[in-house]
């Protein structure tokens, strides 16, 4: 009994202590003051000015630059990472294994070294970093993932119906589309959702790609706000309702499938 | 012709040649730059001057040594604190489990820059310095995930007759647990230490946040030396990077293949 509550209670300990940060940043997300930490009395103005944008409207446009980057970098490494899985599946040993061999290395790479290695290819090749250069950086450290959360739905498909489709009549492409999609959409969906977190989330590669033109996303605005000295306000609501979003949508997504299974 | 193009795209191997042609372009060239940018001086010559630089500078050498050490502590507090962790949940029903190692997992879905500046309200609410300390709290406080996942894994996957075959056997708890559960999840261990100590030698941003820049990492020295136009200084760094993680996780696979081994004997 007391082992019991002595485990319990260390992970109880140890979600608190993960927690007391984030905890911090959503209770004082209801106070004015500009400095964390400091207790101006309880006030929805952060809200508010977060949602009227205007005066702070470099963080709004750095949000919208974050989704956009995300959802064209993941919609493209989910087509780019299918396409390439469905051709690894079909390839011969040997080039199967090196192609799977490169495909790891964007995932083993600490993403500083993919950062430096990208920036020396653009500036080597004398491209102007901004929009684009973000995008295809990102495709670089997304797509392996994708490839990755396909190839094990090959595997499990039955290859015989492919063939049968073809034997009976049906083009490459109607097959595809009737056949190996279905089967294939759950991990092209697992590979985006991934995708689409990696991106909204990656901060050095983004860094060191994005140029100097001020296009900003969330972390790169977050970094240059915190080297100033000061956070800003509204970031505070910003994180909270991020944090709120995400945790309602997993407990969502955790009760449908357990609904499922019943 | 069109036949031609059609049966070329009905072959499905073919369908990995875009993607063959973008990972040379935007993987290999690009790691093949680093190589070329560190062996050669400003003028293009092939030279070892960047690693010479390197060895006989005491500053990013010591920064470099200071990160190994950050970078082996935060990986120890990790296992200390992440293993009972995970071997708690290991042991509890199914939907507990699951439900406490999502609450582990998320908080890393806040911003990393955000949560580590919280750190640092953090730390200012309760009047404590920022220094070696809150480094390697929040160094800990951002990785501890990746360590008790993998962990959580391999044992919750581990055959529980083996410990109560052990059990049975006369082993007492201590040794249950040193000579069975733990070879047991060597893999989980394994994949967790380099999933904390690949990722903290290579940050840089955490490491200014959290001490106000008064402490600095190895991967704020490359970024400098690459934003300050110092190119082949730093990919030659790079270069020292990459070999430390590359012997790092050939040690690693070396442990790992043993451990198999012996686990595969008992």
């Amino acid at each position: 009994m007391t082992k019991k509550f002595l485990a319990s209670s260390y992970l109880g300990l140890l979600l608190v202590i993960l927690y007391a940060p984030i905890l911090i940043i959503v209770i004082f997300s209801f106070t004015e003051a500009k400095v964390l930490g400091n207790w101006t009395g309880f006030s929805m103005k952060l809200y508010t000015s977060l949602f009227q944008g205007g005066i702070h409207h470099s963080l709004t446009s750095a949000l919208w630059n974050t989704l956009i980057i995300g959802l064209v970098a993941a919609s493209v490494s989910t087509i780019l990472g299918t396409m390439a899985a469905i051709g690894i599946y079909n390839l011969q040993p040997r080039p199967r294994k090196a192609i799977q061999l490169v495909n790891s290395i964007p995932i083993l790479n600490p993403d500083i070294i993919t950062a430096i290695s990208l920036f020396l290819l653009f500036v080597s090749l004398g491209i102007s970093q901004g929009y684009t250069t973000v995008i295809l950086a990102h495709i670089t450290f997304c797509t392996p993932y994708v490839v990755l959360s396909v190839l094990p739905r090959l595997r499990r498909m039955n290859e015989n119906l492919y063939e049968a489709a073809l034997d009976l009549g049906a083009t490459p492409f109607l097959a595809l589309r009737k056949i190996m999609l279905p089967e294939l959409k759950p991990g092209m969906i697992s590979g985006f959702i991934l995708a689409f977190t990696l991106s909204i989330d990656d901060f050095v590669v983004t860094l060191f790609t994005i140029g100097n033109e001020g296009l900003e996303t969330l972390s790169t605005y977050i970094y240059a706000d915190a080297r100033k000295g000061g956070l800003t306000p509204e970031l505070r609501p910003l994180s909270a309702i991020i944090f709120i979003t995400v945790l309602v949508l997993l407990l969502v997504i955790n009760q449908r499938a357990a609904k499922k299974k019943l | 012709m069109r036949k031609n193009i059609s049966s070329f795209i009905g072959r499905r191997r073919n369908w990995s040649i875009p993607y063959a042609f973008f990972l040379v372009f935007f993987v290999l060239i690009p790691l093949g730059l680093i190589v070329y940018y560190g062996f050669t001086d400003n003028e293009g010559d092939f030279s070892f001057t960047n690693f010479r630089k390197f060895w006989m500078q005491p500053e990013a050498m010591n920064t470099f040594i200071f990160s190994i050490g950050i970078a082996l502590i935060t990986t120890f507090l990790c296992l200390l604190l992440g293993y009972p962790a995970a071997y708690i949940m290991s042991r509890m029903n199914m939907r507990g489990a699951k439900i406490l190692v999502m609450l582990f997992i998320l908080p890393m879905w806040v911003n990393f820059l955000i949560r580590t500046l919280a750190t640092v309200a953090l730390f200012d609410f309760l009047s404590l310095p920022l220094g070696e300390g809150s480094l390697l709290f929040g160094m800990v406080y951002n990785f501890l995930p990746f360590m008790i996942y993998p962990i959580y894994n391999v044992l919750q996957k581990t055959d529980h007759s083996l410990i109560e075959a052990a059990q049975d056997l006369g082993a007492n708890p201590r040794q249950v647990f040193f000579k069975t559960i733990m070879p047991l999840s060597a893999p989980g261990i394994y994949s967790g230490i380099m999933m904390v100590f690949m990722p903290v030698i290579s940050t840089f941003a955490i490491a200014e946040l959290l001490t106000i820049n008064n402490i600095k990492l190895f991967g704020t020295t490359l970024q400098e030396n690459i934003y300050n136009g110092m190119w082949n200084y730093g990919a030659a760094l790079s270069l020292v990077m990459l070999l430390l993680i590359g012997v790092t996780s050939l040690l690693n696979n070396e442990g790992n293949a043993k451990a198999a081994e012996e686990g595969g004997l008992i």
